[in-house]
């Protein structure tokens, strides 16, 4: 097919629009269309992607979004009536699909506003299905929920296109293999379910989080889509439980640090050097608002901690004025429920702060396994470094502080040690 | 468990109706009732028809427009539904939302098991 000639600015807008609309869409085809044909619902959201480009060369409709979604409706209905007694469809509504009484209103009715809503919250439950394994889950999510094409998972994963393409094929042959149903679990089913959807935006979260070169705007995204999926579970009331809000609260309280972590010549700033008139002060109010809304009801998750210890960081007005005692009390707690190394790591910065630098030392040598972490895990080395650095140990600091230079990829991160090896009384 | 066959006769159509919403909200009535029997799984089939038709008759197959008849006399559509009896089958019929013209009708039939003889 000939390509029109296209204006860049629709290209722009398009490409804008598609992530955001392109969840809610293929959410709502496989609604109507079943899990197991969750390629033809992508293969219609692409239609009528394909008919918007061909036809907005011309000038943009009044509504872009109205007019993708009302060109999906009518693309659904002609694959039903084309395919409905050679597919079988959604379940629960594939007889009323065969029917002229019934596929219009069914139809008409599954594009409403609360429904998308719903489909959407469907979608997110299948794609964090048990049945699938964890990297496929995450992949799976960016590309039905969130609208990512193959290349910008890769990007945002630091993985390549052909890794994530296999990871999203065999997420699919899985989905129709073990009938992966398009629902939202109820009853004892919903905790473990919702505990899994949680965890997955957790990791989404964290992997944008982590980066730290400017460039990557795509990573930013992946912290902007995993609190726009998270938010979404709080507007259900099936899944808008305190946990579902501590996981909001972290999310927003992070988030709203986001800017203030690199300078600008894109050099990371840590915590204690962060300009906090940078930190967005309305992040900060909604993300409390939402810790707030997490202390109602008994359970006390992992987020919970995590999101308080943030917010500990967010109400101190400087560096100095931090509650230490708070955050090595919560971390405690933290630890005793996930008795990681990287909580323990960060539980003794915080005690570095309270307790002397000794102290933190010997906590982190105390870490199970910590000869094999100081060298293969890059924070280990980088913490042990600063800590020794802080008591004049200049060789000790060193060592560490190459170790942990090795063991990075970051450009951002070399420079920063680099700096710290120069000058270690820093 | 039997299977029957409802003839729709008679109801008002699109034109008239007082307005769209009535007309949406009509059909949704349709969906409604539908819904419930297919989540009982006993819907098999149903399709609205057209007016006018084609009538052929005879041996010669001799086709004519038609059938001409009056708008409460032609059938409007059908739906197929499992049954355990006829009883049940006038039951399932009287959600049917034809039933809320005055014109409305519903012909409930069973659909006969035809059997070889050997």
């Amino acid at each position: 097919m000939k390509q029109p000639a296209l204006n860049n600015n629709i290209h722009l807008l398009a490409d804008h629009l598609f992530r955001h609309e392109s969840g809610k869409m293929v959410a709502v085809l496989t609604r109507l269309f079943g899990m197991h044909n969750l390629e033809l619902a992508e293969d219609v959201m692409q239609e009528a992607f394909a008919k918007a480009l061909k036809e907005w060369t011309f000038g943009l409709p009044p509504n872009p979004s109205g007019w993708l979604m009302l060109t999906a409706k009518n693309k659904a209905i002609d694959v039903i009536r084309r395919e409905r007694y050679s597919k079988e469809f959604a379940r629960e509504t594939s007889m009323l699909l065969r029917s002229e009484y019934t596929t219009a209103p069914v139809v008409e009715k599954l594009f409403m506003e609360y429904e998308i809503q719903d489909s959407q919250l469907r979608m997110i439950f299948a794609c964090c299905h048990p049945a699938l394994a964890p990297a496929d889950q995450i992949a799976l999510t960016l590309k039905t929920c969130s609208g990512f094409g193959v290349q910008e998972i890769a990007a945002a994963l630091l993985s390549n296109s052909e890794t994530i393409k296999k990871r999203l094929q065999r997420a699919k042959n899985t989905i129709i293999e073990k009938k992966i149903n398009f629902d939202i679990p109820l009853g004892s089913d919903l905790k473990n379910r919702l505990d899994i959807v949680l965890h997955t935006l957790y990791l989404l979260f964290n992997e944008g989080y982590k980066s730290c070169d400017k460039e990557e705007i795509i990573r930013k995204d992946l912290c902007e889509e995993a609190l726009r999926l998270a938010l979404l579970l709080t507007k259900n009331n099936i899944t808008n439980l305190p946990k579902t809000n501590s996981l909001v609260a972290l999310m927003t309280l992070l988030a709203a640090r986001l800017d203030s972590r690199l300078n600008e010549d894109g050099e990371i700033v840590l915590l204690a050097d962060q300009d906090r008139s940078k930190w967005n002060a309305e992040l900060m109010r909604i993300g409390l608002h939402y810790l707030n809304m997490a202390a109602e009801g008994e359970e006390l998750s992992t987020y919970h901690l995590e999101a308080a210890i943030v917010a500990e960081h967010s109400m101190a007005k400087s560096f100095q004025e931090t509650n230490w005692q708070n955050i090595v009390n919560l971390y405690d707690h933290l630890a005793q429920m996930n008795p990681s190394p990287t909580v323990h790591l960060n539980r003794a910065v915080a005690l570095s702060k309270l307790k002397g630098n000794e102290a933190a030392i010997n906590a982190i040598k105390a870490i199970d396994d910590i000869e094999k972490l100081e060298n293969s895990q890059y924070l280990f080395p980088a913490v042990l470094g600063e800590l020794y650095a802080n008591i004049g140990d200049k060789a000790k600091a060193g060592y560490y502080f190459k170790i942990a230079i090795s063991l990075t990829s970051s450009a951002q991160e070399k420079k920063l040690l680099g700096k710290k090896m120069i000058f270690p009384e820093q | 468990m039997s299977e029957f066959l409802l003839l729709f006769r008679g109801g008002d159509g699109p034109s008239a109706q007082e307005s769209p919403e009535k007309w949406q909200a009509h059909m949704q009535k349709w969906m409604l009732w539908m819904s419930q029997l297919q989540e009982q799984g006993k819907l098999i089939g149903a399709q609205p028809l057209r007016g006018g038709g084609k009538v052929l008759s005879g041996t010669a197959a001799v086709v004519t427009d038609g059938p001409y008849m009056e708008g409460k006399e032609m059938v409007g559509g059908y739906l197929i539904c499992k049954a355990s009896d006829y009883a049940e089958a006038v039951e399932i019929s009287k959600g049917c939302p034809i039933l809320e013209f005055d014109s409305g009708s519903v012909e409930v039939r069973e659909i006969n098991v035809v059997s070889m003889q050997s």
